[in-house]
């Protein structure tokens, strides 16, 4: 289906409510593997990270990561999740030559953690509470590459490898309820949550969540169903949807897919989709008509994970500041309104700028800077704010330089394009380019003069007290400097000479 | 040097731990014996004589160096090929494995290397431990030496066929369903069934993760205590096993003394089916135990009749996962891969190629009873009856020591007799089941021949969980006081080979 023969997304909208279910798998940031003692590091050499566990050799038997079963309790108390008191962990049977015993162990109807709730901002600055349903413990599969095909897919390929190293990593798949009344929003909603989930896994220092690496990774479930109905329609999964912004674009297009087959009385096939990154489109993947059987059952080489309600509170005690908080706090720190808050949220300039602070520059420098200067920058090459090559200590030292009165504003910029473009520390810059202010008396005394004596009729005027044409002698003096005077000191000086000192 | 191999295991170690005789000797005795009669027996699928000399020369240098040795330093033994052994072929008696040399040891392994145990080789088995009668192995079947056209039992016949023969004095089986102990009985030795988790699994290819359980073999009570201390105990490396410490099987085994105990009679397990002969040697066992001083009673476990089914509802679920591995892509048979076929083909030309017909069967049993829509009827109803058979046991040991019945209900039957008729095949653990279901401890020892065949007996005791010594309190006088009657042991009537 080609994007031209699309119901335009408002047409979609008019006539159908999407609903969303998101499913989030999340790579944990543990030294170990879930179930053996090898190492998660990425970029090993392939299969130079396993073990007889992670192989599924005959006779090799799982024991549980400690510190994964503790990085998804973190998790579902963060999500404000029920925590088990008792779960188990399930094998869920099937083959695929990446899976090395052809079953996952994962958890089935017992998971760790439930019925939680995330809360998430929209760029208007409105919240929306997504419901969680689950998180649970899992492994992660290997890495197959197919070789010989023209896509890099299975299709044609003449044989494929098989990288085991990522073989048992610990996973958690954070599960919502199904997402209603999100209407137009519900790309905007998705991609928010997902956000607002990275930030709180980071925060929460379980995983880096990089979604670029794989580390996390979502599926997106929508059906749409006619206005006005309550009975679900038949859902399409587009899995490992690998950016924020696909996320979006990956709800909004199977909007309008549904909404194009439903208009034309056809059926939406309950499949697997791909999302391609580069026209936003999703292509048929699996057909999952009859539900696969994965025939669970309790996982008979492990005991059951029973978390104890004293390690729980204690764990629930010693959570960071989510980040729902710490913007609240941040934003009464910086005396932001709402939506100026908000602004530096969709800049993502959250993280600069506190570290801007915290290297010392005063809250409205920081502010200034990378909401003005460099988010323009940021926009104009297409590239992540904190991705600039400028770091906050940096900001920070441009900023010191400007309330030391070594530089003004103009230079500043200046100094700050130097650092962009690689010349070095702000301290060099100054150094190298010659852009301290010029405030020497002397130096600038031969400037003013000579303003005085090219602008005789304004100097005149300010003689006889029209402080207010100063304007027009500063101006001249610091195009003499090339903006290197401190215009204030220009001004003095003027006034001093024309006798109007004090006024 | 014939009379090495008719040596216990404690006499064994005891000699060589005094000089009397070196370790490599002991170990070339027993290659020679295996060399001489396994051809007829077929206990052996591998026979590592280098590594068993190595070891045994390692044991005689210690000594030499005057270091102490363990109580079964220098004592060979044979391994169930069900065992991981790095560097030795495991097969689990399946076309499958043929070629797969581990590159692991299991922790049993690794244990029984560092007590300076001798192992001979690897010994057959019903493939991947399923069945009653090694009949099921891809490379043979095994004789049992009482009358080589018969079974040894299964699915450990190897090992206990091995120990019969005087191949080895000591061996390693599994027991899932009765595995140790049924071929313990049929073959007139020792067999004991640990608690579960007693004994690390890490190393033991999977039937059924929730009912498998190593443990040892031997001709004497003791010899089995001894060899039970050397594998047991806690491994990290298995979570299912239990962070205890070992019961005192070898100071129970020495008691020979049951006055004052209490020993329960299940009522459920006579009646038909069980032969003639095998009732005899079992009342008078029971009859001999009230001599000796125990109590008797009566006590009726009525859950263990539905044992059977529930067994055959959990183990082939459980198989049905564990044997998904067996898929042609990381090791062990590989079938049809010429480039033109999928690895969807090849792994179920494999899987078609590879199993056994036994195998194929509980996987497809355990897959359909794991279906969407039949777990809870099946699977689901099985846990509930698991959970009923350790309330019964629950119940009776709250007013006995130990629990007794006929480990089997018949003598070793003619091989061939039951091998088109799965349900009379299963039968064979009628009696031993309840206690894999239950998790406990249980022991099959020889108490006679039965008139009718000449054909052992074997007595099964079972005890609560990790009350494992009081099989041996039990075992260790009924040994004592059948050798005093008879003024020989059983195994010395065993025929010539």
């Amino acid at each position: 289906m080609s994007v031209m023969n699309l119901v335009s997304y408002e047409d979609a909208l008019a006539s159908y409510d999407p609903v969303m279910g998101l499913e989030v798998h999340v790579e944990l940031g543990t030294k170990t593997k879930m179930f053996c003692g090898c190492s998660t590091e990425l970029g090993a050499e392939p299969n130079s990270q396993t073990c007889p566990t992670c192989l599924g050799l005959p006779g090799s038997l799982p024991v549980v990561n400690a510190v994964g079963v503790e990085s998804a309790v973190k998790i579902g108390l963060a999500l404000n999740c029920e925590i088990a008191e008792w779960c188990r962990f399930a094998r869920k049977n099937y083959f695929y030559p990446d899976m090395p015993k052809n079953f996952q162990t994962s958890q089935y109807d017992e998971p760790i953690a439930f019925n939680g709730y995330l809360d998430v901002q929209l760029e208007d600055g409105s919240t929306f509470r997504v419901e969680i349903e689950r998180a649970h413990m899992e492994e992660d599969t290997g890495k197959s590459s197919h070789v010989g095909g023209a896509t890099g897919r299975i299709h044609g390929a003449t044989h494929s490898l098989l990288d085991y190293n990522r073989a048992g990593i610990p996973l958690i798949e954070i599960v919502t309820k199904p997402i209603v009344g999100a209407g137009e929003r519900a790309p905007e909603v998705a991609k928010a949550y997902v956000a607002e989930l990275r930030e709180l896994i980071k925060s929460l220092g379980v995983s880096e969540a990089r979604m670029d690496k794989g580390q996390m990774r979502c599926d997106v479930n929508l059906s749409l169903r006619p206005h006005g109905t309550e009975t679900f329609g038949t859902r399409s999964e587009t899995k490992n949807v690998n950016s924020l912004r696909s996320v979006e674009r990956a709800a909004r297009f199977e909007i309008q897919r549904h909404a194009t087959v439903l208009t034309d009385g056809g059926t939406i096939v309950q499949e697997t989709r791909h999302f391609h990154e580069d026209d936003g489109t999703t292509t048929s993947g699996r057909i999952k008509d009859n539900a696969e059987d994965y025939r669970y059952f309790p996982e008979p080489d492990l005991v059951p994970v029973a978390p104890s309600r004293e390690w729980v509170e204690e764990l629930r005690a010693a959570l960071p500041e989510l980040p729902r908080v710490r913007r609240a706090r941040l934003q009464a720190e910086w005396g932001l309104s709402d939506k100026d808050m908000q602004s530096v949220l969709n800049a993502g300039a959250v993280e600069p700028i506190q570290e801007t602070i915290a290297a010392g520059a005063p809250a409205d420098q920081a502010r200034k800077w990378w909401m003005g200067e460099l988010a323009r920058r940021a926009n104009e090459t297409g590239t992540e704010l904190a991705e600039q090559p400028i770091t906050p200590a940096q900001v920070a030292r441009v900023t010191a330089l400007v309330a030391e009165g070594k530089l003004n504003d103009k230079l500043a910029r200046q100094v700050i394009e130097a650092v962009l473009a690689g010349e070095g520390e702000p301290d060099e810059v100054v150094e190298k380019r010659g852009l301290a202010v010029v405030s020497d008396d002397s130096a600038l005394g031969a400037a003013v003069d000579q303003a005085i004596a090219e602008n005789e009729a304004v100097a005149a005027k300010i003689r006889d007290g029209k402080v207010a044409a100063v304007g027009a002698l500063v101006g001249a003096v610091m195009k003499a400097t090339r903006g290197q005077a401190d215009a204030a000191r220009v001004k003095d000086l003027i006034l001093e000479r024309l006798g109007a000192e004090g006024q | 040097m014939t009379e090495l191999i008719r040596f216990t295991a404690a006499e064994t170690a005891g000699a060589i731990a005094k000089g009397e005789v070196s370790a490599v000797e002991v170990a070339q005795a027993h290659l020679d014996r295996i060399e001489a009669v396994d051809k007829k027996v077929n206990a052996f699928l591998h026979v590592d004589t280098e590594g068993a000399l190595a070891a045994a020369r390692a044991v005689d240098e210690k000594r030499a160096k005057g270091e102490e040795l363990g109580p079964l330093a220098g004592v060979p033994l044979a391994l169930k090929d069900v065992f991981t052994t790095k560097g030795i072929p495991t097969t689990c008696g399946s076309k499958m494995l043929e070629g797969w040399i581990p590159p692991y040891d299991a922790t049993l392994t690794t244990r029984l290397k560092d007590a300076g145990v001798v192992i001979l080789g690897k010994t057959n088995m019903d493939e991947f431990a399923m069945g009653s009668s090694t009949e099921n192995s891809a490379y043979g079947p095994t004789g049992n030496p009482w009358d080589l056209t018969r079974i040894p039992g299964g699915s450990g016949g190897g090992s206990a066929a091995a120990l019969a023969a005087f191949e080895a004095p000591l061996a390693i089986g599994t027991d899932t369903g009765g595995s140790i102990r049924q071929p313990g009985a049929v073959t007139g030795t020792v067999g004991v069934k640990p608690t579960y988790g007693s004994v690390s699994r890490y190393g033991l290819v999977a039937f059924s993760s929730s009912l498998d359980q190593g443990g040892p073999c031997a001709r004497t009570v003791l010899d089995a205590a001894l060899l039970h201390e050397a594998i047991a105990g806690h491994d990290p490396l298995d979570s299912t096993s239990i962070d205890a410490p070992v019961p005192a099987v070898v100071e129970a085994a020495k008691m020979r003394d049951v006055r004052g105990m209490r020993i329960g009679v299940v009522k459920e397990f006579a009646g038909e089916g069980y032969q003639t002969g095998v009732m005899q040697r079992f009342d008078e066992s029971v009859e001999l135990l009230r001599e000796l001083g125990a109590e008797v009673v009566e006590v009726s476990c009525p859950s263990f009749t539905l044992a059977l089914p529930a067994y055959y509802l959990i183990a082939p679920s459980e198989c049905s996962s564990n044997l998904a591995r067996f898929d042609a892509m990381r090791y062990g048979l590989r079938v049809g891969d010429d480039g033109s076929r999928s690895a969807e083909e090849v792994t179920a030309l494999t899987r078609e190629a590879g199993f056994g017909d036994e195998v194929k069967r509980r996987i497809i049993l355990g897959t359909y009873a794991l279906s969407s829509g039949y777990y809870d009827a099946y699977y689901g109803s099985a846990q509930k009856v698991r959970t009923l058979i350790s309330r019964d046991f629950d119940s009776a040991f709250a007013g006995v020591d130990v629990l007794v019945s006929p480990t089997t209900p018949t003598t070793a039957f003619p091989i061939g007799e039951r091998a088109d008729d799965p349900m009379a095949m299963y039968l064979a653990d009628l009696c031993t089941i309840p206690s894999n279901l239950a998790g406990n401890a249980a022991m099959s020892l020889p108490v006679g021949l039965a008139p009718e065949d000449n054909l052992p007996v074997g007595l099964q005791i079972i005890a609560p969980a990790m009350a494992d010594d009081r099989l041996y309190r039990v075992g260790g006088a009924v040994e004592a006081a059948l050798n005093d009657k008879w003024g020989h042991t059983l195994l010395e009537e065993v025929p010539a080979l």
